[in-house]
């Protein structure tokens, strides 16, 4: 075998695991799945080929279309999320003494697991909790709410969880944003005589609109599969004022066996999906340092 | 961090309360992440009394290790525990040794198909996720592995991202280092192992560190390809525990604390790393 040859074997089985574990687990998966939503599939008879009668289905199906509405009316926590945690970066990034504690408080959320959020949260949420008692201390509310159980304010009650779990993940994003901006551009505005607020509005934040692409990407994305805040706190409920796709999809795949039109929702997810980050893409596409290289 | 003398500072006359209006906003801030986790470590720890009351029983004396040891004893926590140290153990080792070999030959060897291939796996982190967890629970029904710790651990140890940043840290080792072994006439698998990995520990570090957290953390998965409770992982199992003994909050409290605190100890620790995974893994 000549050393080239010798060479690419070598390269190939260095690559060997992760090509068949990613092939197996991360491709498959998604052109196995593509050609699911043809079939009528409960895992225990053999698939039988239905053509495009699961889309078909999903037209007439009211729980897809509350599921679709509250996917996509999730996304509201997107600005939330984003501005706070911008605000949050800016906060921390002083060289003040214990700054590092702050981050590392803000961050804990973050790598808190869903379930213990989840408990946690639903305690806070109690009728006899502390949201109530710190809102009616400060005289917001006249008498106690049961958050996580009135259809109307279920959802936004969960994306307030979302925003306290989330707001650490972007601040470091935005943290390493804020190093990243030569100090310059900002320098040259204090000197022309610009306020504070401008600098940070006219100069930072459009320097910043690539970690802004990235952020509100990454958290659109999230929250239109959002499906973890759900399933620990509301189960969907109450009367699906919170049942969103993700949910949907779990509960057609793995509660009905339903496999091939999970498959169906799947791919009509994956689709909102993309469209929702086409906009995000053409939102932030042009900025950052590039109007003045 | 920037360096000190920025213009900002002159930009305040009253620094003094500038900063300490600073410090409380950021106290707000602190307040609000970390209070829920604090008062559920205070639930598991005081002896009785109701949990919810208006005001909430913020009294920390005396408090008792009581519901620790009882859910210990009476619940399934060391089976949880167990489980989830399985898991985590396997599922780190794994991702190590799988991203450390692929990433390998992506950064410092030539042959043919390198270019396609590493765009090609990173492309694959466009894939929607949530399309093959239909698919890979039929994958493992298939299998047979169903059931198994193996099923949880599998789909996972191929960290895209891993590779990513396995690969950025090989490209940084200087050339010298490997040429001297290959006079030394070393072969590619001792050149990986003794010269490699050790210089790219940092990396690795960062790499197992996320993957701790994830595997340890995650339920969604567990819950889907565990057919009986008593393999769940901590994560899963708390919440089957709160299905099943809702009304003994501090019992729940007292589980729940023992899910999350390994997690927390680790970050405290090693949070320079953290904060250098974040920017690696989602920056390109």
């Amino acid at each position: 075998m000549s050393a080239r040859a010798r060479q690419t074997a070598i390269a190939y089985l260095f690559l060997l695991p992760a090509l068949v574990l990613l092939g197996v687990f991360t491709v498959y998966p998604v052109l196995v799945g593509t050609v699911l939503s043809l079939f009528d599939y409960d895992v225990l008879t053999p698939p039988r080929y239905v053509g495009l009668r699961q889309f078909q289905r999903l037209l007439a199906d009211r729980y897809f279309w509350i599921a679709l509405t509250n996917s996509a009316r999730y996304v509201l926590v997107v600005p939330v999320i984003q501005l706070c945690s911008l605000l949050l970066a800016v906060a921390v990034n002083r060289p003040l003494r214990g700054i590092r504690a702050f981050r590392a408080a803000y961050y804990i959320p973050v790598i808190t697991s869903w379930p213990v959020a989840g408990i946690v949260w639903t305690w806070m949420y109690d009728q006899q909790g502390v949201v109530n008692f710190v809102l009616r201390t400060l005289g917001v509310l006249d008498r106690p709410f049961s958050w996580l159980t009135h259809p109307s304010l279920a959802l936004y009650a969960v994306m307030f969880v979302t925003l306290w779990k989330g707001l650490g993940w972007y601040m470091v994003i935005y943290l390493a944003g804020l190093q990243a901006v030569p100090p310059e551009y900002e320098e040259a505005a204090w000197l022309d005589g610009a306020s504070r607020r401008q600098v940070f509005w006219r100069i930072t934040v459009p320097l910043l609109r690539p970690y802004l692409l990235l952020g509100s990407l990454l958290s659109t994305m999230a929250a239109v599969k959002v499906f973890e805040e759900i399933y620990v706190m509301t189960r969907g409920g109450p009367f699906y004022s919170t049942y969103t796709m993700f949910m949907y999809i779990f509960d057609t795949a793995f509660e009905e066996l339903d496999m091939g039109y999970a498959a169906a929702l799947a791919l009509v997810l994956a689709a909102v999906l993309l469209a929702f980050s086409a906009v995000n893409v053409r939102l932030f596409r042009h900025g950052g340092l590039e109007g003045y290289e | 961090m920037r360096a000190d003398g920025r213009p900002r500072a002159r930009l305040h006359p009253g620094r003094l309360t500038g900063t300490v209006l600073w410090y409380a906003g950021l106290g707000a801030g602190a307040v609000f992440t970390v209070f829920p986790l604090a008062w559920t470590l205070l639930v598991s720890l005081q002896p009785a009394g109701p949990v919810f009351s208006l005001p909430p029983d913020l009294r920390p004396w005396p408090l008792t290790a009581a519901h620790y040891r009882g859910v210990w004893e009476t619940l399934p926590l060391p089976r949880y525990t167990l489980n989830t140290l399985l898991i985590t153990g396997m599922g780190v080792g794994l991702t190590l040794v799988v991203c450390s070999l692929a990433a390998y030959p992506l950064a410092r060897m030539r042959f043919p198909g390198r270019a396609a291939i590493f765009y090609g796996i990173l492309a694959m982190l466009m894939l929607p996720e949530h399309v093959g967890l239909i698919v890979n629970f039929i994958t493992m029904m298939r299998l047979r592995l169903v059931d198994t710790y193996a099923a949880v651990y599998l789909p996972s140890v191929a960290s895209i991202v891993g590779i990513f940043l396995l690969r950025q840290a090989y490209l940084s080792v200087p050339r010298e280092l490997e040429d001297a072994a290959r006079i030394d006439g070393a072969g590619e698998l001792t050149i990986w192992w003794r010269i490699m990995l050790p210089l790219v520990a940092p990396a690795l570090a960062t790499l197992a560190i996320f993957q701790f957290v994830a595997f340890w953390n995650s339920f969604l998965w567990p819950i889907i390809v565990l057919k009986s409770p008593d393999k769940y992982p901590l994560a899963a199992g708390l919440l089957y525990l709160r299905g099943l003994f809702a009304h003994n909050t501090r019992y729940i409290a007292a589980g729940t604390v023992m899910a999350g605190v390994p997690v927390i100890v680790l970050f405290v620790f090693t949070q320079r790393y953290f904060m250098r995974g974040v920017t690696a893994g989602a920056i390109r």
